[in-house]
């Protein structure tokens, strides 16, 4: 009720029935009031503004980068060809009316293409006005007056300018990068008008620009820009490469990038070149710098995978299984109680286990009652999983060469309620002669820790070519003893898992490759269904190829450490004393079985005497493998071996299947007879040896170098000049 | 590593009986086989007659543990148990205590149970009297002496301590470095 807004509007008055109802002050007000024009029909003229002001706004970098013009700053990494296509895209939802424009602007685009920049911008930057201007007025039917329509266009290009950074990473990043390389690392938005051809090109600085850039600092930002440009061109190389630049000096430049980007030392990375393809090695960089999720283990003698995960989730912690391959594992993604040091923990009911330390006694699979060694056995998280797994029947032997680390064993051992463990302190070579004769052996050697570089970044720096080569030979003879341990005619058992940390070929394929050859052994199934199998042939290697039953874990592909898996079957416990080849499995078996069967026991006292009867007998050339004891003796009786001159290389095995066959058999007897003789005179040398060890065999290593040259049916360079000499004269 | 002479045996046993009471040969004679005690090093170890076969091939001066450690005999030849014993005592332990929520983890950082803590006792326990300590969830935690009798323990006041500590499972990380 109120006054009336407008006095103008006779309202009825009187008795009747219309005079009764009262409108209000609404209804004045309505009449007032004028609705937007959103409800409003449009004309056809506006409704072709509405849908262009609405692709504008969707699209606006698109359209407007031509017809920006090219003196701002853009104008270095605009690629005009790549717009087209996509002007046209947006342009095809407009009416046909518009279509000579975009046949305008085509025109234009492709002049831009072939001439330079500069020259064209003005004139495009006209062309485009024009076809802009006439855009806009042909849609909207307005006249725009000039001044409206430069405002409307510096309003897009300020709006555009911050998206097209982005968009044109791809394209226009190899300009940038030009320009960056060239300016030894000063702001992309330079003075520089780099020549754009056709295609957008990753161009290598010159040797002197890299020079410069060691001295002055870069930043990550733009080393890390470089390499994603210069891994594309590395990927599509035929396309992308530049002219006259040979794939190397990419690599070369990517090598130095990463080594400044993600500070690893030169050798490290070009050994990760080696192993991986250019795209995968960023990922497994980039994986190395975060950690792998936290793990645990449950130790299923004292409670069950359920019910612990009810009791650590009503502490507190976020926890899921591991995974469909494991029944005890479980992954912590957070928790506020700290994970190693919960009453459960202390209790022992879990272990903290990375998730890749599963896999080799997964692989191993250890049964009830059997006896176990554990080669390499702290901190004890494998060792405690092999007792669990035996419900803690028959024996294990945790043995550790670090006394100190020893501790963690002995405290894990007894927190989990292991019953059936001996920790002992020996140098795992010793093994075969402290005790033999285990159903399983597990060695997870020594190495360089190439795999667990997210756990201990020293790695990057600190790994170095000798470093690699002395793990490989400490893994060489320790996989050897492991061998040497296991009993091959186990009713449930002969096998031996060899594992390791590290990635590199040279302490994986390689070891196993290498007893592969000294010792009977087969590389058998893992039984691990992930993973990516192991190399048969890596460089100049060729391994044998049943490596590829062993299995590669990465931490970019798996998320877990970087491991590596064989496992081996032994096939019987005769060692082959002289290098075979993989071929001649039986006539060296069943020949040497006789024999050391009976000297088996105090096994590497016997195994050279037994080498060198058959070695004198046979003639046969000692691989371009180091050996274990072998070498001395032959040392001593390169009289007789210089006499045998034998070719190298292939013929080796045919001429010593032949000799074999004939002399294996008569030599048997006299063998035993020899043997017996040289107990004797060997066990000094024996001494020697073990004491000595691997610097015997760098000495013998030298000694059989040179009874491989004395066996060929040359002369010297010296006498050969000498003889000349004489006979010339 | 060698046999316990008489007085060693006699002085662990009655050690282990504060705590097991009797039951002590249900330790030597397992349905699974003959078990031993073995002397290293001044350190007791419990193992099962097949790892003893196997652990008298290791050098005295290699081996570092056999099975399990129970104890350590000191340089006075007193017996001292230590918590890796737990597991063989709590199945057999003849006084308990129960520890509430709160106060476990003040039992797992070497602390005396007051009795605010305390969650259950057995009944009759004697004053200083073995006891094994346990979680309301029954898991072991370590073992004591009872400081009161268990009617003592309805009478006295909540802050006054009724068993005393001697071992507990956080010694693990403690004082890891002290098992061996």
């Amino acid at each position: 009720m109120g006054r009336k807004l407008d006095p103008t509007i006779k309202v009825k008055r009187g008795p009747g029935r219309k005079a009764r109802k009262q409108k209000g002050a609404e209804t004045e007000l309505s009449k007032f009031l004028v609705d937007d024009d959103g409800p409003k029909k449009l004309s056809s003229r506006s409704r072709k503004r509405a849908v262009k002001r609405a692709q504008v706004t969707k699209e606006p970098k698109q359209e407007e980068k031509p017809k920006k013009g090219f003196t701002d700053e853009n104008s270095k990494w605009l690629k005009p060809a790549p717009r087209k296509r996509k002007i046209e895209q947006s342009e095809e939802d407009e009416d046909s009316d518009s279509q000579w424009e975009e046949d305008d602007d085509e025109e234009g685009f492709d002049k831009k293409e072939m001439e330079e920049e500069e020259e064209e911008d003005d004139d495009d930057m006209v062309d485009d006005y024009g076809a802009d201007e006439g855009d806009e007025q042909d849609s909207d039917g307005e006249e725009l007056l000039p001044i409206e329509r430069a405002a409307r266009k510096q309003k897009k290009q300020t709006s555009k300018k911050p998206e097209s950074d982005d968009d044109d990473d791809d394209d226009d990043d190899d300009d940038e990068e030009k320009d960056d390389l060239k300016e030894d690392g000063e702001e992309e938005e330079d003075t520089v008008q780099a020549n754009i051809d056709e295609t957008e090109q990753f161009k290598l600085p010159a040797a002197a620009e890299r020079a410069k850039e060691g001295l002055l600092a870069m930043d990550l930002q733009t080393i890390h820009q470089r390499i994603r440009d210069n891994v594309d061109v590395l990927s599509h190389f035929s396309e992308k490469r530049e002219e006259g630049k040979e794939r190397s000096e990419y690599l070369s430049l990517l090598r130095s990038d990463l080594c400044t980007y993600y500070s690893y030392n030169e050798f490290l990375i070009s050994k990760l070149m080696d192993l991986f393809p250019v795209s995968e090695l960023i990922d497994f960089l980039e994986a190395n710098e975060i950690q792998r999720p936290v793990t645990i283990r449950t130790n299923t003698l004292k409670t069950r995978r359920r019910d612990l995960a009810q009791a650590l989730i009503n502490r507190g912690v976020n926890l899921d299984p591991l995974g469909k391959w494991s029944k005890v594992g479980l992954v912590i993604y957070d928790s506020s109680v700290p994970i190693g040091a919960t009453p459960e923990y202390l209790s022992g009911q879990y272990m903290l286990q990375g998730a890749s330390s599963f896999l080799p006694v997964m692989a191993l699979s250890p049964q009830e009652g059997e006896s176990v060694l554990d080669m390499s056995a702290a901190p004890g998280g494998k060792t405690t999983y092999m007792a669990q797994l035996m419900r803690n029947t028959g024996m294990i032997v945790a043995n550790d060469a670090n006394a100190d680390r020893l501790k963690s064993v002995v405290g894990n051992i007894h927190r989990l309620g292991v019953t059936n463990a001996v920790i002992c302190n020996y140098d795992g070579r010793q093994f075969p002669k402290v005790m033999g004769g285990f159903d399983r052996v597990l060695l997870d050697a020594p190495c360089s820790g190439t795999g667990v570089i997210s756990k201990d970044p020293g790695v990057k720096t600190g790994k170095d070519e000798a470093d690699i080569l002395r793990s490989a030979h400490l893994q060489k003879e320790l996989i050897l003893s492991a061998i040497d341990s296991v009993n091959a005619d186990s009713p449930t058992g002969g096998y031996l898992v060899y594992c390791t940390c590290s990635i590199m070929v040279e302490e994986n394929e390689w070891v196993v490759d290498y007893a592969l050859k000294k010792r009977n052994v087969k590389l058998v199934p893992t039984g691990l269904d992930f993973g990516k199998e192991g190399f048969i042939r890596f460089k100049e290697r060729r391994f044998h190829p049943s490596l590829k039953l062993s299995r590669r874990f990465y931490p970019h592909s798996q998320n877990m450490d970087g491991f590596f898996v064989a496992k081996l079957k032994k096939l019987s416990n005769a060692i082959p004393s002289a290098p075979r080849e993989r071929d001649e499995e039986e006539s060296s078996k069943t020949e040497t079985a006789a024999s050391s069967e009976q000297i088996q026991n105090p096994e590497s006292k016997q195994q050279k005497p037994n080498s060198t009867p058959e070695k004198s007998n046979m003639g046969q050339k000692q691989k371009l493998k180091p050996k274990k004891s072998e070498t001395p003796i032959i040392t001593k009786k390169t009289g007789v071996k210089a006499e045998n001159k034998k070719p190298d290389g292939a013929k080796k095995a045919k001429i010593a299947k032949l000799d074999g066959e004939t002399s294996k058999k008569n030599e048997k007897p006299d063998k035993m007879q020899k043997v017996k003789e040289l107990n004797g005179d060997s066990t000094k040398e024996v001494v020697m040896e073990k004491k000595e060890g691997s610097q015997f065999e760098k000495k013998n290593e030298m000694k059989r170098k040179n009874l491989l040259k004395n066996n060929t049916n040359r002369m010297g360079k010296n006498k050969f000049r000498k003889l000349k000499s004489m006979v010339g004269q | 590593m060698r046999p316990l002479t008489d007085e060693e045996t006699k002085t662990m046993f009655e050690k282990l009986s504060k705590y097991i009471g009797e039951n002590i040969k249900l330790l030597i004679d397992r349905p699974d086989g003959t078990y031993c005690f073995r002397l290293h090093n001044d350190r007791v170890y419990y193992m099962s007659d097949k790892i003893l076969k196997l652990a008298t091939n290791i050098s005295r001066d290699k081996l570092v543990s056999v099975g399990t450690c129970f104890g350590k005999f000191t340089k006075t030849q007193k017996f001292r148990l230590h918590t890796t014993a737990l597991d063989f005592l709590a199945p057999y332990a003849k006084f308990k205590v129960w520890v509430k929520p709160g106060s476990e983890q003040s039992f797992l950082y070497g602390n005396h149970i007051m009795k605010s803590g305390l969650g259950r006792i057995t009944e009759n326990t004697a004053q200083y009297q073995g006891v094994v300590v346990f979680s309301m969830a029954d898991v072991p935690l370590g073992f004591g002496v009872a400081a009161k009798t268990t009617q003592e323990c309805r009478k006295v006041d909540p802050m006054s301590i009724v068993v005393f500590h001697q071992a507990d499972i956080g010694e693990y990380i403690r004082s890891e470095d002290t098992l061996t």
